[in-house]
């Protein structure tokens, strides 16, 4: 470890020197990304032709956003985003790994085992892609995939993801809150709730044609919950466009319920004065209600909520971790259930 | 064939066939190849062999019949022991993995889940099948009472399934249970059909 340390500052042992090519790699986090460094070439261009005075602050100020952006994995096309200003949106805890979040779904579309969708979602076609607003809104219409990813500016969300069985991962989302969405289409007073409808397509997705459940996957929100920023309309994950089995070309990530009331690769946004019936809840009304928050002391009829188990963190032998009200975003989002009877409303 | 199942090595290569599922396991938990939830993996695994080990020993006697094998009975006793050696790393794997080894959490989880209290009450049941599996304890309880006895590996069996069931219950996903009901209810009913024709002749 020691042995090239004759020109370097010996205190820094962490160093890995290569068996094979002689290279000292520093570590993941110490590796300036392609981003950064296209930006400081730009500002000595800048520099060079006298333009750099305020350019340099607002560079400043995202050199230090970026910093704290996850690393792509490198698989898929980039997608840009700036660090997200939303309370509760960027969670300091250790992000899961790439191979873990995109290798251990649940997208029942392509399969009920969990390594299923990795493995038969390549058929998903996701271009071209619309998605359809109907019901009681302003601006209905067909809204194109490319249109929808410009409607506002992209964030990297840090969210904490509990699903319904058990375990839990963190996973940094590509996307803007659902309610710039929302806003734009100008729901009517109307409308109390919001039914997403996510994609079914027996061609190229196996196990539509199996009744595991009725399909298409419908999923639900409150129209507070919709509007709530931390709701977010998801395009992609690890600084990417979303892989195929994580629910391309985009999706909904709702951190604070279970993971379930995330719909996939959505195709409808409906506005209506009605709960929409879900999916689970239709499937199995005792098990999964339409509220489904994160809560530990309510458990599911057939194991605890108490715990969870973090993938790729919390190893065998160690004890599971305690599961947050919320899933730790209690202070973000508790007071839309204030007074509510979250044993009556699970 | 009788040669065969008769010959002294016949029962040692059919223990060590039977202990790889276990052996690969153990070398997937340390290698790191049980995917992104090894304790689930685990858990699971430990149950879906509990069964086929059931389903295996159930076999052996409407094979010996049908087949004309009568040396196939060598196996029962050992095929008996392997399911309750399986089902044993499927509640060490659920009470480790699973509950932390918290024993209220765990005793609060079987009186509290029905599938989890069924599955519970098929490996109390199965204990003392295992108890008595030594030859001076048939001997002991006389081979009547020692049949009568063992008769509650029908019971296992239901249970066991019912168990699976719960599990996947609520996913209409219940291809893989039905396999199980399918084999197991077959050789019961086999059962039932001979008692039933055997009585009359």
């Amino acid at each position: 470890m020691r042995s090239y340390d004759s020109c370097c500052n010996k205190d820094r042992i962490m160093l890995i020197k290569s068996r094979n090519d002689g290279f000292i790699h520093p570590v993941a986090s110490e590796i300036t990304p392609q981003g950064i460094y296209t930006q400081r070439r730009e500002l000595i261009r800048l520099m060079a032709t006298g333009a750099a005075g305020a350019a340099l602050a607002t560079w400043a100020m995202r050199d230090a956003r970026a910093q704290t952006m996850t690393a792509r994995p490198g698989k898929l096309t980039a997608l840009v985003a700036a660090k997200s200003t939303v309370s509760g949106a960027t969670t300091v805890e250790k992000v899961t790994e790439y191979k873990d979040a995109a290798g251990y779904n649940n997208f029942y579309e392509f399969g009920t085992d969990k390594s299923d969708p990795a493995r038969n979602a390549h058929t998903l076609q996701t271009s071209p892609w619309t998605v359809a607003i109907e019901g009681l809104v302003k601006k209905p219409g067909n809204y194109a995939l490319e249109d929808l990813t410009k409607l506002s500016a992209q964030e990297e969300r840090i969210y904490r993801l509990r699903c319904v069985e058990g375990w839990s991962m963190v996973i940094p989302w590509v996307g803007y809150s659902l309610s710039e969405l929302i806003k734009k289409v100008e729901p009517l007073s109307s409308a109390k709730y919001v039914e997403f409808v996510t994609l079914a397509d027996r061609k190229t997705m196996p196990y539509v044609s199996t009744h595991v459940l009725d399909w298409p996957y419908v999923e639900g929100l409150r129209m507070d919950e919709a509007m709530h920023p931390l709701t977010l309309l998801t395009f992609g994950m690890y600084g990417e466009i979303l892989p195929k089995q994580n629910g391309a070309p985009l999706r909904l990530v709702v951190p604070w319920k279970y993971g379930f009331k995330s719909g996939k690769s959505l195709v409808k946004i409906r506005f209506t004065d009605k709960e929409p019936m879900t999916a689970w809840h239709q499937a199995a009304p005792q098990e999964y209600g339409f509220y489904s928050n994160v809560n530990p002391n309510v458990d599911h009829p057939r194991w605890s909520q108490a715990r969870e188990r973090r993938i790729g963190e919390d190893g065998l032998f160690s004890q599971k971790r305690k599961t947050l009200m919320f899933n730790g975003y209690e202070a973000q989002v508790g007071q839309l259930y204030a007074g509510m009877d979250l044993k009556k409303y699970y | 064939m009788n040669r065969f199942l008769l010959s002294p090595f016949a029962k040692p290569l059919l223990l060590a066939a039977c202990l790889l599922p276990c052996a690969f396991l153990i070398y997937a938990a340390t290698a790191d190849q049980l995917g992104a939830n090894p304790a689930e993996a685990l858990v699971r695994s430990t149950g879906d062999w509990t069964l086929r080990f059931l389903c295996l020993v159930l076999a052996v006697t409407p094979l010996r019949v049908q087949a004309g094998l009568p040396s196939l009975a060598r196996f029962r006793r050992m095929l008996g022991l392997l399911v309750y050696f399986y089902v044993l790393l499927h509640l060490l794997c659920y009470s480790w993995f699973d509950m932390g080894f918290e024993l209220q959490d765990i005793a609060r989880d079987i009186t509290k889940r029905p599938f989890i209290l069924v599955g519970f009450a098929a490996f109390v049941l199965l204990t003392p099948l295992a108890a008595t599996s030594f030859n001076r304890a048939i001997r002991w309880l006389r081979a009547s009472r020692w049949q009568v006895l063992h008769r509650l590996v029908y019971g296992v069996a239901v249970l066991g399934v019912l168990h699976f069931f719960w599990m996947r219950a609520s996913k209409n996903n219940l291809a893989e249970v039905m396999v199980y009901a399918g084999i197991l209810g077959i050789l019961l009913a086999w059962r039932l059909w001979r008692r039933l024709t055997v009585r009359r002749a």
